[in-house]
């Protein structure tokens, strides 16, 4: 019998709610659905809010009877923001979340290097946003509870899973029994320590660091802005690195490195934990430090992936897919961007309307994009920590040389998530003007946002559909791209249409709506002439753009989109 | 641009003063030093792949 912690956790700035655990399934018939999604994490909830939106309704597992513990994951990227916007919870992240852009890397009491984070006006959110994971689970879990295409089931665990061809079997221990039931597609959100992954036998690939570190949650007031801070060699924890970040609600995350042969449990101990954070607080000037813990763990760096996300009937997503380091803040931004990728695909593969290699390429994009950020995030990884004494003797020469010599300060960047671009994705059409264009979003990037007016950004134009950028002074789009957008739709692909006009007309004939653009502001910012357009895919990353669109080629670039080469 | 070349007495002089810094230094920081050095003098050599090939020079004979 599985017995989830039914007291809530407690915490100084989240007040926990202990949801009942789903155990109407037990002795019930078995049941089939569409989708099950393992695990109500960020990455699992994000899935199915996506899903939701393409009419595909989904069944999510949480072992736990409540969001998680603990800070966990607290920076949150402009792409992330712009794929919560789209499942539509972005504006509570941002009313609750603190915005930043700017880090700072201190040595010997010198602040060596700042990074700036730009910020183009054309963006709606800042570079980075921080928050505590329970607050955005919180967020996530209330507008599943408010969609009826979701079904929320608390204290589940999977325990077993079958596959077949077609479908997967899934036994589920609730606090009153088991149950089983079915799915045509599983998706493993269940993160880190995934019991699917497990249960499967898979193993990630990659390397695990050395350096272990604890992390801490304190109360405190502090007179500081909020900029990411980095110590290096700070003199209470020679040769090491302290990090530390605000969060809402006075809380600051102090991030240290434990000392060498020190076990997870002495770093955690009460005495040693008030030493360390007093003597880190007394660096930035806090010379009688009044706090409050409100958490702490120990996390050790880690750089792994699956080599394939898709195992017959069961995808992986977030953390269950790949494990990454925390330097450059890539873990659950990157997750995002998975569950991004996979929602349209899911939902267009069963509809019927996707090819065949739609699924298949959510795995090669993903994949890839873990491997690239892997090779990303070593770099700042062995400049943290130092995996061996060679690479140590140049990080400290580093240190030493920054006071002075400013050519060896960018080593301090830490190379924060970005969003992945698919330019060798099989969804991008081979026949386009790519290469012609000398400016705006390339093929696989994600579209650029634009300011388009007060409060008002092209990605709020976005949903869950193609959308076809058309840049046109006529009053009507062509009649070839119309019939062939037309002929789209009734095969069932959501397709938008979007006029980008520069003379202020207020309707375009065979347009689904307007973009007003008096400026040319965008025009120029993507290069665009009258005739031309951009082909987005539903998860906002270019797959084709041309300078003179015709009915023809858009059909063409939409079905190699969807994964039908 | 016209190669800059080492006199004898230049090398001679480098000799000695390297020597003497190496001297200088405290038990356990010469590494550090001269990996210092090393990155100053690729910064002032202005050329990686010649660096690389210099690295690979340095290894030779140990």
């Amino acid at each position: 019998m599985h017995t989830p912690l039914a007291e809530p956790r407690r915490s100084i700035y989240f007040d926990y709610q202990v949801f009942p655990a789903h155990t109407a399934s037990v002795n019930a018939q078995v049941q089939h659905h569409p989708v099950v999604i393992v695990g109500a994490g960020p990455i699992g909830l994000t899935t199915a809010l996506d899903l939701a939106r393409y009419g595909i309704p989904s069944i999510v597992l949480e072992a736990e009877r409540q969001v998680s513990e603990g800070s966990r994951a607290i920076v949150f990227t402009r792409r992330s923001l712009e794929i919560l916007q789209q499942v539509g919870i972005s504006e509570r992240v941002t009313s609750a979340g603190l915005p930043w852009r700017f880090g700072n890397s201190y040595y010997r009491n010198q602040r060596v290097f700042r990074m700036e984070a730009p910020h183009d006006p054309d963006d709606r959110f800042a570079p980075m946003t921080n928050l505590q994971q329970p607050c955005l689970e919180q967020f996530l879990v209330d507008a599943c509870h408010a969609n009826p295409m979701i079904e929320l089931r608390w204290g589940n665990r999977v325990k077993a899973l079958a596959q077949a061809e077609d479908r997967a079997t899934l036994e589920v221990d609730t606090p009153a029994g088991e149950y089983t039931l079915q799915a045509s597609w599983v998706v493993a959100a269940d993160g880190a320590r995934s019991a699917i992954r497990t249960l499967l036998g898979l193993q990630l690939e990659g390397a695990s660091y050395e350096g272990r570190f604890v992390i801490a949650d304190i109360k405190i007031d502090l007179d500081l802005p909020t900029e990411r801070l980095a110590y290096f060699d700070p003199h209470w924890n020679p040769g090491n690195t302290v990090l530390m970040h605000r969060e809402p609600g006075n809380i600051w995350r102090i991030d240290y490195q434990l000392a060498r042969g020190e076990t997870p449990e002495q770093a955690l101990s009460a005495d040693s934990l008030r030493e360390r954070i007093n003597a880190q607080l007394g660096i930035v000037g806090v010379a009688n430090p009044q706090w409050e813990l409100d958490w702490c763990s120990v996390y050790s760096a880690r750089a792994l992936t699956l080599s394939d996300y898709l195992h017959t009937r069961v995808i992986f997503t977030g953390d269950a897919a790949h494990l990454l380091p925390i330097f450059g803040v890539r873990g659950a931004n990157t997750g995002f961007q998975d569950c991004h990728g996979l929602g349209w695909k899911l939902a267009l593969t069963l509809k019927g309307i996707a090819g065949p290699g739609l699924l298949a390429s959510y795995s090669a994009e993903r994949v890839g994009a873990a491997r690239e950020i892997i090779a990303e995030a070593g770099k700042s990884t062995r400049f943290m920590t130092p995996p061996s004494a060679g690479y140590r003797l140049l990080r400290d020469a580093v240190l030493s040389l920054s006071l002075t010599q400013a050519f060896v300060r960018p080593l301090y960047h830490w190379r924060t998530s970005r969003p992945h671009d698919y330019v060798d994705s099989a969804l991008n059409c081979k026949h386009d003007d790519n290469s012609r264009f000398s400016c705006g979003p390339h093929q696989g990037a994600p579209l650029l946002n634009v300011r388009l007016g007060d409060d008002q950004f092209l990605f709020d134009r976005l949903g869950a559909s193609f959308c076809l950028l058309y840049f046109t002074d006529a009053v009507e789009v062509p009649s070839d791209i119309q019939a062939q957008a037309q002929s789209l739709r009734d095969q069932g692909v959501p397709l938008q249409l979007l006029a980008v006009v520069g003379n202020r007309q207020g309707e375009v004939r065979g347009a689904d709506g307007v973009i007003d653009d008096p400026g040319g502001h965008l025009r120029n910012k993507y290069g665009a002439s009258a005739g031309g357009a951009y082909l987005m895919r539903p998860d906002q990353h270019v797959c084709a753009r041309w300078h003179h669109l015709n009915g023809q080629a858009l059909r063409d670039a939409v079905e190699t989109a969807l994964g039908n080469e | 641009m016209e190669h800059k070349q080492l006199t004898i007495s230049d090398i001679e002089t480098l000799y000695d003063q390297l020597a003497d810094a190496l001297d200088h230094i405290e038990e356990g920081k010469r590494e550090l030093f001269l990996v210092k050095l090393a990155l100053l003098s690729a910064q002032a050599l202005g050329d990686a792949e010649q660096f690389l090939a210099l690295t690979r020079t340095a290894l030779l004979d140990l």
